[in-house]
């Protein structure tokens, strides 16, 4: 077993070890916190073939907006656990059928056709291969209009959620300060004139 | 040598571990996203696996494109979830039934 099997063991169980949690733990923070530990072991494994634009992307996009964006929710909302709870035996037996039925199913078609001698090899690049610049130039030649819908997807998902989520509150008390600047003193100010009081009348 | 097969074994039990996921969380809205996540992380690790050992770089720049769209799921999902917990005080898929489907 080569060193790069035994690195590519480690990564996989510690990827398959914290997926298992994220289904399992009774506390969303702790799946939440176990999903940025399986990005961070996938984008190991990326790197180990090479893939090392999307495996910093994974790591930049990833975990450091979307699923700080994940915690930031379920921090933010109060949730009962143990009510969520409900109903997690009860489709214990099924989800595990269905889940390991499906994973004997790929396997054997996967193991059938790409292990060992049917697996294409790893041709390793040399050392002044850049994987970013290979992507960069297909992204912008080949690519260049799903590249810019993309960008316009990201603006409408930008939209999307603020709409969403902005409300106006009815009952808030907060200053206007264009209308405190605009006030004058004949608005607020009023001068009575009345005569002086005489003196033991 | 690491084989094709590895990968995407790889790719195929994160995939049916979130499949029973979704099974076992179906109340809970939060860990069903994050499900989906897992199971979009399975689809990008063949995607680059493929990429990687066929030497065609269209794999990962497709993969690009699914983080894209993925970002744009999560922060929406968030958003919805965000106005269903203020409009019912809960996250319980239970509690979604108002349009009596």
């Amino acid at each position: 077993m080569t060193f790069e099997k035994i690195i590519f063991y480690l990564f996989a169980t510690i990827l398959v070890l914290a997926a298992v949690r994220v289904i399992t733990s009774r506390n969303p923070v702790h799946s939440a916190l176990f999903l940025v530990l399986a990005f961070f072991s996938s984008s190991a494994l990326w790197i180990l073939i090479e893939a090392e634009f999307l495996a910093i992307t994974l790591v930049l996009v990833y975990v450091g907006a979307v699923m700080v964006l994940f915690l930031f929710v379920v921090m933010m909302l109060n949730i009962n656990v143990d009510v969520m709870r409900e109903g997690f035996i009860k489709y214990l037996p099924i989800g595990v059928a269905v889940a390991i039925i499906s994973a004997i199913e790929m396997g054997i078609v996967i193991t059938g056709n790409f292990s060992g001698d049917k697996s294409p090899a790893l041709v390793r690049k040399g050392a002044d291969y850049s994987n970013t610049e290979a992507i960069g130039q297909v992204l912008y030649t080949e690519y260049l209009f799903a590249f810019e819908v993309a960008a316009v997807l990201l603006l409408v998902a930008i939209v999307a959620a603020i709409s969403l989520t902005m409300r106006k509150r009815p009952n808030t008390r907060s200053q206007n300060p264009s209308s405190q600047v605009i006030v004058k003193k004949e608005d607020r100010l009023r001068v009575v004139k009345m005569d002086a009081e005489g003196k033991g009348s | 040598m690491i084989t094709l097969a590895d990968y995407l074994v790889v790719g195929a039990i994160l995939f049916c571990l979130s499949l029973a996921g979704i099974f076992l969380n179906r109340k809970n809205v939060i860990i069903l996203l994050m499900s989906i996540e897992l199971m979009l992380l399975a689809v990008n690790m063949n995607f680059v696996a493929f990429s990687a050992f066929n030497q065609d770089i269209a794999g990962q720049v497709f993969v690009f494109f699914i983080l894209t769209v993925a970002a744009a799921e999560a922060a929406i999902g968030l958003a919805i979830l965000v106005v269903l917990y203020r409009s019912k005080q809960s996250i319980n898929v239970d509690d979604m039934d108002s349009m009596k489907g």
